[in-house]
């Protein structure tokens, strides 16, 4: 009997591993090895570099998590540009919004969206938007030219090691802080604080945003196949807090259908864990 | 035509590695052995190479075998008659060529915007330099090359003068007009010298401005550590057909180190032979790189990343397109404040800023991500730091007053004086502002109040002052008088 295993390290010593049915694809774009995988546990599982990046039964978590604390504080979003992301599922969630008038997303690996078109219909659907429009390039090099254009910005990136580096610089912070407009709010991909290299990233990111933004708070979400399971996303905004701003009745008259997120949620998912919070305020 | 595919030195290297000689000889580490720390940080690879001179491996101050082969290789590859591997960087190679043809009391024409490694040539040998006003920008803040007009005026000047040192191409890539200086010289019988540091690549690449060599001069330094891909501090010292080789040698031996490294060495035969054989794309792809990233700079606004359009026939006689030159005055800020800015906030190391310029080396090793990094935070330190730029500095070229020999005001009876109080007073030390390495102030010239003024807005600004005594650069050693 096959004895198929995928495992990711999450540290040098240890190691999370999911049973494997069949290995779907792999291919080595420009940028990245892209491989999709079919389990039973988890369903299909696409990673990048052997990084796990989503899973059919739990990427529900992560994508309503980055798309939607920010549009229940400002539910007058119209423009959005989504960095990253190519897999469609944090566009599948803010298409849900009709007030949103557009949005870019950029991702720079074209082989990623064309993978998730043919294996994630479940996610990848979000491109099929008439409001959205796709662009393969960098990230950073798209948010250069760009002054007072978005409402939102959502970084929704790999890890800061391979080609989600440029995503998590102060350069790339900047230039994002001058792409969005006056009530504008950055969320990010913001890792995770448990194991010491990702708390590393965690806390640069934190540092790096806090000097950009005036306000820069960070929230959590439970992501049951990401390093520790305890993972971090940043909320950071040009005037909109996020707890004092919430605007959850307007938001649930909206009736949109979640799984995990709701407003009191919401208002949780601000309380962090104390050590967290030291880190956190270590950087600033 | 040799085979350029052929590396001896790293074929010996290899054979003498695969033979497993027993060493009784330096250095002491033995292959690495006697220093497991040191190894373990640099490789065991690189600690087995790291050997002392052998006959199969040939003799750095005698090259008789494979070092031999492989400087004749590096010769042909660029059409010298002669070159030398040099392990002392190209401030050996620029004082070899130097000490090899001025003699204590000889004039040497040369620009001022040379390197130290000049001047300092000139403390050794006595020589005396004559310094042609090099050109400047005044909206740049930058010299410019040598003015053909200026050569022939300072040549018939000073007919006795024994060679002349062009700096070709420049620290931000403008170049001069090498074939007419150098046939003008050669008409009055004087040697000429290329401090060519930066212009490997010109030797490799499509449609680069003209080489030392194809121009033909007599010598010139060569870094191939720069543009060539080979260690720090490793060279090339080239010679034309008109040069005796065997007395360049001897020059060369005097100050070179017995213990030439096999480590730099090999490094100049493997990047020789690289750029023999891939050197046209590898500088088709940095030329792309550094003109795509001059145009995004340029669309930021308040920089300017100069390019061809300076060419104006003389003084800027050619550009060399692989060099990322910036002017940032127009930001308000000085390069060496943006220089700063884009290492301590961005994480961005570049080459070097100067009071008006900033200069990002553009290599075969980049990656569009950090083109993209350096383009990006050059945006964001316009967006967060701009700011009014009344006060910037017009340009920083001070004509110096040739007052004495190097040689003799350096070995004279000096005192120390604070620097305010030392106007009208000649200078017996070096004030080197770095960036970018070129003189302020050279033994025997005289001290003005331009100049005073000048080093203190560039430690205002910043930059890193060198050469005294007083390392502060407060004080100054003056010749005490007769």
């Amino acid at each position: 009997m096959d004895d198929l295993w995928y495992s990711e390290y999450h540290t040098p010593r240890v190691r999370f591993s999911i049973k494997v049915t069949k290995q779907l694809h792999q291919e080595t774009s420009d940028y990245q090895t892209i491989s999709v995988f079919d389990s039973e546990e988890f369903g299909r599982f696409l990673t990048l570099d052997g990084i796990m990046m989503l899973t059919e039964r739990d990427e529900f978590i992560y994508h309503e998590m980055i798309a939607h604390p920010a549009m229940a504080v400002n539910p007058n979003i119209r423009k959005v540009l989504i960095i990253g992301a190519g897999d469609g599922g944090t566009v599948r969630e803010l298409t849900k919004y009709p007030t949103i008038e557009h949005i870019d997303v950029v991702e720079i690996d074209q082989r990623v969206v064309a993978v998730s078109k043919e294996f994630f219909p479940q996610t990848a659907c979000g491109f099929e938007d008439a409001r959205v429009q796709l662009h393969f390039q960098d990230g950073l090099k798209f948010v250069r030219r760009t002054e007072l254009a978005y409402d939102l910005i959502v970084v929704d990136s790999t890890d800061p090691l391979g080609p989600g580096e440029v995503l998590f610089t102060k350069e790339f912070y900047g230039n994002c802080f001058r792409a969005l407009t006056e009530n504008g709010i950055l969320i990010n991909q913001h890792e995770s604080p448990f194991y010491q290299e990702d708390a590393k990233a965690m806390r640069a990111a934190h540092r790096r945003l806090a000097q950009v933004f005036p306000i820069s708070r960070v929230y959590q979400a439970h992501i049951p196949t990401y390093p520790s399971g305890h993972w971090l996303f940043g909320f950071a905004s040009k005037s909109l807090e996020p707890l004092a701003d919430l605007n959850a009745m307007e938001w649930n008259t909206l009736g949109l259908k979640m799984r995990y997120y709701n407003t009191d949620l919401h208002r949780g998912a601000f309380a962090l864990p104390t050590y967290v919070r030291e880190m956190l305020d270590d950087e600033v | 035509m040799k085979d350029q595919t052929r590396a001896p030195l790293l074929e010996a290297l290899e054979r003498m590695r695969h033979d497993r000689l027993v060493p009784f000889d330096v250095p002491g580490h033995k292959r690495g052995k006697g220093n497991p720390q040191l190894t373990e940080f640099l490789g065991e690879r690189c600690l087995s190479v790291d050997v002392n001179s052998m006959k199969p491996l040939d003799n750095l101050c005698h090259p008789v075998s494979v070092i031999k082969e492989a400087e004749e290789l590096a010769a042909e590859a660029f059409g010298a008659a002669h070159a030398f591997f040099m392990v002392g960087g190209t401030t050996s190679a620029v004082q070899s060529m130097i000490l090899a043809s001025v003699k204590a009391g000889d004039e040497i024409i040369l620009p001022r915007n040379v390197h130290q490694s000049v001047i300092n040539a000139l403390v050794l040998c006595g020589a005396i330099p004559v310094y042609i006003n090099p050109q400047t920008d005044k909206r740049l803040g930058i010299a410019l090359g040598m003015s053909v007009t200026d050569v022939k005026e300072t040549v018939a000047k000073h007919p006795a003068a024994k060679a002349i040192l062009v700096n070709n191409p420049t620290y931000y890539g403008i170049c001069s007009d090498l074939k007419s200086i150098t046939d003008i010289a050669h008409e009055h019988g004087l040697v000429v010298l290329v401090d060519e540091a930066h212009g490997t690549h010109f030797y490799f690449g499509r449609e680069m401005p003209l080489t030392a060599m194809a121009a033909g001069a007599d010598m010139a330094a060569v870094s191939m550590h720069k543009s060539g891909g080979s260690l720090t501090q490793s060279s090339l010292l080239l010679c034309g057909p008109h040069v005796n080789a065997h007395y360049v040698r001897q020059i060369i031996n005097l100050t070179q180190t017995t213990s030439g490294s096999y480590l730099l060495l090999s490094s100049l035969d493997i990047s020789r032979r690289n750029l023999t054989l891939d050197g046209v794309e590898i500088i088709e792809k940095v030329k792309r790189f550094a003109q795509y990233a001059r145009d995004e700079i340029n669309a930021i606004g308040d920089y300017y990343a100069y390019s061809r359009e300076l060419i104006n026939g003389d003084s800027v006689f050619d550009f060399d397109t692989t060099k990322l030159s910036v002017n940032t005055l127009e930001l308000g800020l000085a390069g060496i404040e943006v220089y700063d800015l884009l290492r301590d906030e961005y994480g961005i190391q570049i080459e070097f800023g100067d009071l008006g310029n900033i200069l990002a080396y553009v290599s075969v090793g980049d990656k569009n991500k950090n083109v993209e990094r350096l383009i990006g935070a050059l945006g964001e330190i316009q967006r967060v730091y701009k700011r009014d730029n009344k006060d910037m500095l017009e340009s920083e070229y001070i004509t110096p007053i040739v007052m004495m020999s190097p040689q003799r005001a350096f070995y004279a009876e000096k005192i120390s004086l604070p620097l305010e109080e030392c106007e009208g007073k000649i200078c017996t030390e070096f004030v080197m502002c770095y960036p970018p390495g070129i003189p302020v102030l050279a033994p025997g010239e005289k001290i003005t109040t331009a100049i005073i003024e000048y080093i203190q807005y560039a430690k205002e600004k910043g930059c890193m002052l060198t050469g005294p005594e007083a390392m502060d650069v407060r004080r100054l050693n003056v010749w005490k008088g007769e």
